[in-house]
């Protein structure tokens, strides 16, 4: 077992727990590309972790490690103290970790509602049978999920096109709705790949309310990746910072804004 | 009074609806397929052809592979001697077609997920050509005669309820009861499947697996469970298609063949589209008939029903090309 730092508190209140998910000594190479170069960091109960770089820096390949879509060729995965063997994504997800992608995948020819729907799956423990006879137990269950779905809804502001088909929507809506399916699965840990790219002021600002207030309402851990370095530094709790692989960075925002290595990357620097 | 030319293309109208109804049937299947997985899957007339052969070969107790074992080990084995009841084969037969999808799934789509759609619909010819062959080593291939106690025959009671519509020559319609039957079932059938996808939740990982694979894993969503499914569906499908043709024309190897027909009902009515495909193969059915009726017989010799299908659906190729209840493909620029 690692060390179990202490639980703190933060300046508003909130309460930040114990380590969720630690990433040791990552590496992940595609061919003889590496993506990931001995990582390692954590992820703790109740903070808004960022992850932050420029682009090609393998901070996608780094939530898709997490989320089981990518597996590293080493280093270990911890999830609730224990290991985690090597998973399909499937799998990861019935963990209770939720995601969204960075070019939004919904089922674009299902209405919203069932969009959000489909993150209670997991929820939904009817046999198959009683499912196919819409009989007991099935019924029940739907009534539950739908209830949870409706909440989710309300919460994210999207009442008004419950049953607007997806494709329908604009780029902004569907970015929220695809948060409220990751949502209604109740997840412990909910990754976020790039949630405001794309955007303008004004829905930057509502998307960056929304991450606060699941992380303040719910207790949801949050891992996200962000492009946007004034969003970031407003909204996490603790960064990592990563560039051509390599982690660069890792504290706070304010430690991280001073940190001499993190602004040669992102401000570029003279090699000599 | 009506004239007996009018009654007579009203009869021929009716069953063309019947005639419609089966190869609905079978292009039911191929929407499942499509819709769930991208798979176009030619073998899906084979499937009914083997749904078909093994609920014959079980209720018979005939002896799978007899051929096989005589060949090798000498003896002369073809049947065991016993009759298994029509319900009892035909849940039997389910847990084959089960079996199948698994196979189907396990040893060929799982290794080619990602893959071009044409490979993929090359595989599903290859797997077609295996199935014939395996059911023809199976049960051999001799013509079989299927009966689980479908009526069959003129209804005579729709004859006599509708004799009155025309003069002293006119018997009333005639109408097969076991085309009766069909349309029945197939009615039920959609209805099921209608429900299923809409209101259950394997039916709405089903559709959620159809629209973005990525999607549906960050959900939990197990895709090789779902194709599994989906091929067993199909698979239900293929036999409740090859039991009607079977009981109406013997089950024999041409039945693969009835799957052609499935192709201009699918672009007719959309490969998408479930409702489609019943729409689809009603007009195929009446259509065909019809203008062989009026047309065809008295102006080009007869047997316009072999290329009707085609051609209609060549019309629509040009004017509707995805079909009438297709999802319409719009790009963005």
């Amino acid at each position: 077992m690692f060390d179990q730092p202490e639980s703190f508190e933060t300046v508003d209140g909130r309460t930040i727990g114990g380590v969720m998910m630690e990433m040791k000594n990552i590496t992940l190479r595609f061919g003889g590309v590496v993506a990931i170069q001995d990582i390692s960091f954590d992820i703790r109960e109740g903070e808004i972790r960022a992850i932050i770089g420029p682009n090609g820096a393998g901070k996608s390949s780094m939530l898709n490690v997490i989320s089981g879509f990518y597996n590293p060729q080493e280093g270990e995965v911890w999830y609730k103290g224990e290991l985690r063997p090597s998973m399909k994504p499937f799998e990861v997800a019935r963990q209770g970790i939720a995601r969204t992608f960075q070019n939004i995948a919904l089922f674009e020819g299902m209405s919203v509602l069932d969009n959000v729907m489909t993150g209670r799956l997991n929820h939904m423990k009817a046999g198959i049978l009683s499912q196919a006879l819409w009989y007991g137990n099935a019924q029940r269950e739907e009534t539950e999920n739908r209830e949870v779905v409706e909440r989710v809804i309300d919460f994210l502001e999207i009442q008004d096109i419950r049953k607007t088909p997806v494709s329908r929507l604009p780029y902004g809506l569907k970015k929220r709705v695809e948060l409220a399916r990751a949502l209604a699965a109740d997840p412990k840990l909910l990754l976020l790949d790039e949630p405001m790219a794309g955007m303008n002021v004004e829905e930057k600002e509502d998307m960056s309310r929304f991450i606060l207030d699941v992380n303040d309402e719910f207790g949801t851990t949050i891992a996200l990746i962000e492009h946007d370095m004034s969003v970031v530094m407003d909204i996490s709790d603790r960064v990592v910072v990563m560039d051509y692989g390599k982690k660069i960075g890792d504290g706070t925002p304010k430690d991280v804004r001073s940190n001499k290595a993190v602004i040669d990357a992102y401000l570029g620097v003279a090699h000599d | 009074m009506l004239p007996d030319q009018f009654l007579f293309g009203v009869e021929v109208m009716l069953n063309g609806l019947m005639a419609g109804v089966l190869y609905a049937l079978v292009a039911l299947g191929f929407v499942l397929i499509f819709k769930a997985s991208g798979i176009f899957n030619y073998a899906q007339g084979v499937m009914a052809l083997f749904g078909a052969l093994t609920l014959v070969g079980i209720m018979d107790g005939q002896v799978p592979f007899a051929h096989l074992i005589n060949a090798i080990f000498g003896t002369d084995v073809h049947h065991f001697g016993w009759h298994v009841p029509a319900f009892l084969s035909i849940l039997l037969v389910m847990v084959v077609m089960v079996g199948l999808a698994w196979c189907v799934q396990h040893f060929i789509f799982r290794h080619l997920v990602g893959q071009e759609p044409i490979i993929l619909f090359m595989a599903t010819i290859g797997l077609a050509y295996f199935m014939e062959g395996f059911g023809d080593l199976m049960w051999n291939s001799e013509i079989k005669k299927l009966d689980i106690g479908i009526p069959q025959g003129g209804s005579i009671w729709i004859e006599e309820a509708t004799s009155f519509l025309g003069g002293s020559n006119f018997y009333g319609f005639f109408i097969d009861k076991l085309e009766i039957v069909a349309s029945v079932v197939a009615i039920v059938l959609v209805i099921i499947l209608v429900a299923f996808a809409q209101y259950t939740k394997q039916g709405r990982a089903m559709r959620a697996v159809a629209d973005d694979h990525q999607a549906a894993l960050s959900v939990g969503i197990s895709l090789s469970f779902i194709w599994v499914l989906v091929w067993s569906l199909a698979g239900f499908v293929a036999l409740v298609a090859g039991i009607m043709w079977g009981a109406k024309s013997g089950v024999q190897f041409s039945l693969s063949l009835i799957a052609l027909k499935a192709l201009p009902v699918l672009m007719l009515g959309g490969f998408t589209s479930i409702p489609g495909a019943i729409v689809g193969g009603l007009i195929v059915g009446v259509g065909e008939k019809i203008f062989e009726f009026l047309i065809g017989a008295p102006f080009l010799g007869g047997a316009t029903e072999n290329w009707f299908a085609y051609m209609l659906a060549l019309v629509f190729l040009v004017f509707r090309p995805q079909g009438l209840f297709g999802e319409k493909i719009i790009e963005r620029v």
